[in-house]
């Protein structure tokens, strides 16, 4: 079966979309990606510190079948996510450009307004953009009219590992979007990638629970089976939920007495 | 001559960006330069001169999510 995640002009065969952050050692990437099959990887642009003279260089440990998605985060308003999204695409990463602008400190929470108006400006110069936002129907047919190549609402906050915590408003923009969803931030266990997928999600991204895993290759591939098993059961359409006890056996025929 | 590097005032008197890189005694393969709010491309870096009042962004790819 066919059955590909189309963003953009592109399209991929993995609905699992991973990060660089976090990873205790640059090293473990390469692994993490052929394990998993994630074919989307997300990497962010800072300035160098010239004291520090080892520079990692992240790009050299990123497979060169996997497409780039360099991120905004840092941004805390739409012209700095602009700014960064051409920076990175003038220096040879592509037309991928994942907005994150947060004005929220404390707790990481993305700004609609602000990823709004970036994703207006960046379609219209041609990236494929993948704004990252609060679960709110609204703004999601906003950022398909602004030209956003999908949607990516957050589960729980940034790294937090609580998983689905905004389930019911998701599943409202997975019941409306015109666009793909791809749920961003705080999934922190395959079931719950599951469960994102079974829920209709058209993607999702993780970061945090795999680059913190003890084996980070095994947790990229868990995550990748439970991509695929959540969206193997969404698309057989599973029978529905009833109340009360449903006999699995004929209850005609029975032996009596 | 001052430049504002990296966000900061730098008072330097080097000539251009790729002695900039040099200097620092960075790795340019990594590095992505915007130079007045331009990116710069590799093979460019010795053609800029740095003069007074430039604005010099030194960046590079980290890990991220």
């Amino acid at each position: 079966m066919e059955d590909r995640l189309i963003l953009g002009d592109q399209s991929f065969s993995s609905r699992l979309l991973t990060g660089t952050g976090k990873f205790a050692s640059k090293d473990l990437i390469a692994p993490m990606l052929e394990a998993s099959g994630s074919e989307l990887i997300t990497v962010a642009l800072r300035r160098v510190d010239p004291k520090a003279r080892a520079q990692d260089n992240i790009l050299a440990k990123i497979l060169d079948s996997v497409t780039l998605l360099p991120n905004t985060s840092g941004a805390r308003t739409a012209r700095e996510a602009v700014r960064i999204a051409r920076i990175s695409r003038a220096a040879g990463c592509g037309d991928f450009i994942k907005i994150e602008v947060i004005t929220d400190m404390q707790f990481l929470l993305p700004d609609n307004h602000q990823t709004l108006e970036a994703t207006n400006i960046l379609a219209k110069e041609g990236f494929i953009v993948l704004p990252d936002v609060m679960p709110d129907i609204t703004i999601a047919r906003q950022l398909h009219d602004a030209g956003a190549s999908a949607v990516m609402p957050l589960g729980s906050p940034i790294g937090s590992n609580q998983g689905l915590e905004m389930a019911a408003m998701i599943q409202r923009i997975i019941d409306t979007s015109r666009l793909p969803v791809i749920v961003d931030a705080g999934i922190g266990r395959p079931s719950q990638a599951a469960c994102a997928m079974e829920m209709g999600a058209d993607g999702v991204l993780v970061n945090t629970a795999i680059a913190t895993a003890q084996d980070t290759a095994l947790a990229g591939q868990a995550f990748a089976l439970a991509v695929k098993a959540g969206r193997m059961a969404y698309i057989s359409k599973l029978g529905d939920q009833s109340a009360t006890a449903r006999d699995s056996s004929p209850l005609t025929g029975f032996l009596r007495g | 001559m001052k430049i504002v590097f990296n966000g900061a005032d730098l008072d330097t008197d080097i000539p251009d960006l790729a002695a900039l890189v040099t200097d620092m005694g960075l790795d340019p393969s990594s590095l992505v330069i915007e130079h007045n709010f331009n990116v710069v491309k590799h093979d460019c870096w010795a053609h800029i001169p740095i003069q007074d009042g430039d604005v010099v962004e030194l960046l590079n790819f980290v890990g991220g999510g």
